[in-house]
């Protein structure tokens, strides 16, 4: 055991760009803001949603976002920015058009997210949390995201990539490249991790209805159901006495 | 006898545009609110009192209970928050039920809400899955077009406001009190209970914080009444649920069945354990439970089967690995996540589950001494139980389960790396392109 000598270990750590003030949040960002803060019973519950449309206008959680937040919660930049730093969706570095996650929790790495990871990286010529030159794209390994069955999962700006490997993730990361149109599995055609942060924000864009209403792993108990005539018990068959009958 | 599955919140995922409002009510969608607004809120939750609804996301809590802890002297308002975090390793129910079917949600927080008293609802969804969001803005919308939410729903008089709240990736926010934190615009870190949410939840004011399922399976007891409902089951865990199998499966996938169906029933369903290869462990629900053997897959997979083999229900992930697996790389993996996903609240769990990474770390590279099992035994000791919320106790639980039934994997780990042990290729469903180092 030598060699544990203590220190603090939270690479993912840090404060917010102060250095770099760009911005393009404008008056109607506020405006948009204020909507958003409309929503609640209480305004500060809109902060995440606020955070996500900042990340949206700059493309990261910048100083400006931050100092606009606190304008229009009435609380301090301090506190803006303790919750800014806390949730792993806000970068502190502009992201790129698209955001590439690679999921290695235990069932994805197990199935091969490893590989899949380390044959991105290399694809990308980027490491974890790097933006390639052409500001095309961002890297990230990411945690179970909700897909186990469709392992090895990716998500590419938050939509869904299921059953990848690593050559389909090559052909995709091509076609995104060359602005070829890619959809993800169960989701619309990709337009950009800015767009999809607006729509985490509150705002519709108006893509609900693309895509399947489920993948084929999520249709397979169902499938089989229907193909031994297996169902739920018909309401009127239940023989035992119904007490809210008596009611 | 009921049949082995019994689709009832999947039922309609293969009709077309099925997250649509008009083919939901087409399939019976909205006639349970329509029964429930005629009744009163206390039948409400006497019918799912009744019914033997117990927590899907993981506790297993009997719902009406919970429904009928908030004070209704509490001159406060009273809130539904709805947790869509679906983040525990392993659990993928709640995401491709609110994409295919978000008005079965919907339905279900409009029914719970009039039956708490309650004139505004929150689902708080992860921020990492933008469909299941969109299709869940578009459901509200449409719910509230239809008259379903709003102002005086169907003439009752009973008005409703519901909001889709997006997280921005935080695991710890699927734990309730966090949960609360986060929906008021802070970092979500766990509360010290009491007083429980029920009391002085959101905002300070009572609230009821349920899973996904749970709400969703509201609209149909109502619909069909609880003896339906309790028709299928076993005997304290009742009606049907989603079960998720993972991993190294022929086919993985969503099943839905009544409580207490086997792995082995599941597997035999799923067409087993990939070809070539045998089961080696695995979880019922999601990584924070303790993991089990082959020697358990007749064990019924319900709230009891899974308390007596010393492991829980949970989420009812269950995730296969075969016997290419490494257990000491796959419970590194699971407690990276804790690592990463520590609130940093509590110091047992922020500390502990780095050191238990740097203890792992060693076992997997073959580096760790003689003892090291004991002192990462003796660390889960000072870790679980310590902490204000359960995150701790779920990444020590991946660990002792672990030790328990492979410690002669770990002990291995004093002298040979685990990817010597189990070549990491052979458990992937693919190889690496070009040569380079080991994953």
């Amino acid at each position: 055991m030598s060699g544990h000598e203590f220190q603090s270990f939270f690479p993912e750590s840090g404060s917010i760009d102060y250095a770099d003030t760009a911005s393009s949040i404008t008056d109607a960002t506020v405006e948009e803001m204020r909507q958003i803060a409309a929503r609640y019973p209480e305004p500060r519950s809109a902060l995440l949603p606020m955070l996500h449309l900042v990340q949206s206008v700059d493309g990261r959680i910048s100083p400006r976002g931050i100092e606009v937040c606190a304008d229009v919660l009435g609380i301090t930049t301090a506190q803006v920015a303790g919750v800014a730093t806390f949730y792993t969706m806000y970068v502190r570095k502009p992201g790129g058009k698209h955001h590439v996650g690679v999921c290695t929790t235990a069932l994805c790495a197990v199935m091969g997210g490893d590989i899949l990871l380390d044959e991105v990286s290399e694809k990308l010529g980027v490491g974890e949390g790097e933006t390639t030159p052409d500001g095309m794209f961002t890297l990230e390994r990411i945690e179970c995201n909700a897909a186990c069955d469709y392992a090895p999962v990716m998500m590419v700006d938050w939509e869904f990539m299921d059953n990848m490997d690593p050559v389909k993730a090559s052909a995709m990361i091509d076609d995104l490249a060359a602005g070829r149109p890619v959809q993800s599995t169960r989701g619309p055609v990709l337009t950009g991790w800015r767009n999809t942060e607006r729509l985490l924000a509150g705002f519709p864009d108006g893509r609900a209805d693309e895509g399947p209403s489920a993948g084929p792993a999520s249709l397979l108990g169902l499938q089989i159901a229907e193909e031994r005539g297996w169902q739920a018990p018909t309401p009127g068959e239940i023989a035992a006495p119904v007490k809210e009958e008596n009611q | 006898m009921t049949d082995l599955l019994t689709p009832v919140l999947s039922k309609n995922w293969t009709q077309e545009r099925s997250w649509k409002i008009a083919n939901y009510e087409r399939t019976g969608g909205y006639q349970g609110l329509k029964k429930a607004l005629k009744t009163s809120p206390s039948d409400v939750i006497s019918v799912v009192k009744d019914s033997g609804l117990r927590g899907r996301g993981g506790a297993g809590f009997p719902t009406g209970m919970k429904w009928s802890f908030v004070p209704q002297d509490n001159p406060n308002p009273k809130y539904l928050v709805v947790n869509a975090d679906e983040s525990e390793p392993g659990t993928c129910k709640d995401m491709p039920l609110l994409m295919a079917s978000p008005h079965t949600l919907v339905e279900g927080v409009i029914i719970s809400s009039y039956a708490i008293g309650c004139a505004y609802a929150f689902i708080y969804v992860r921020g990492e899955v933008a469909h299941v969001i969109r299709r869940l803005q578009q459901a509200v919308r449409e719910a509230y077009s239809a008259g379903y939410a709003g102002k005086n729903i169907l003439g009752s008089g009973y008005d409703l406001e519901i909001v889709v709240h997006a997280g921005a990736g935080a695991y710890i926010c699927g734990e309730e009190t966090a949960l609360l934190d986060s929906l008021e615009g802070r970092r979500g870190q766990p509360r010290l209970r009491p007083p429980f949410p029920a009391v002085a939840g959101l905002y300070a004011s009572p609230t009821v914080v349920n899973n996904v399922e749970t709400i969703s399976s509201v609209p149909s007891i109502i619909r069909e009444g609880a003896s339906w409902f309790s028709s299928m089951g076993s005997e304290k865990s009742k009606g049907y649920t989603l079960y998720s199998l993972s991993g190294h499966v022929a086919r993985p996938g969503q099943f839905e069945a009544p409580l207490g169906i086997t792995l082995r029933q599941l597997l035999e369903l799923s067409g087993g354990v990939r070809e070539g290869h045998e089961l080696k462990f695995w979880t019922p629900g999601g990584s924070s439970t303790p993991i089990l053997t082959p020697a358990d897959i007749d064990l019924p997979l319900d709230y009891e089967g899974m308390a007596g083999a010393g492991s829980m229900l949970g989420t009812k992930a269950l995730q296969i690995f075969d016997e290419t697996t490494s257990v000491v790389r796959t419970t590194l993996r699971w407690v990276e996540f804790y690592k990463h996903e520590s609130c940093g609240k509590c110091t047992p769990c922020r500390e502990g589950t780095w050191w238990l990474v740097q203890l792992l770390r060693d076992f997997e590279a073959g580096k760790a001494s003689e003892g090291d099992i004991e002192k990462m035994l003796d660390l889960c000791d000072n870790i679980g139980g310590k902490s204000f919320c359960a995150l701790a106790d779920g990444a020590v639980a991946c660990v002792t389960s672990a030790v328990k039934h492979f410690r002669s994997e770990f002990e291995q780990g004093y002298h040979t790396p685990a990817w010597e042990l189990f070549p990491y290729g052979r458990s992937a469903l693919f190889a690496k392109q070009s040569e380079g180092a080991h994953a």
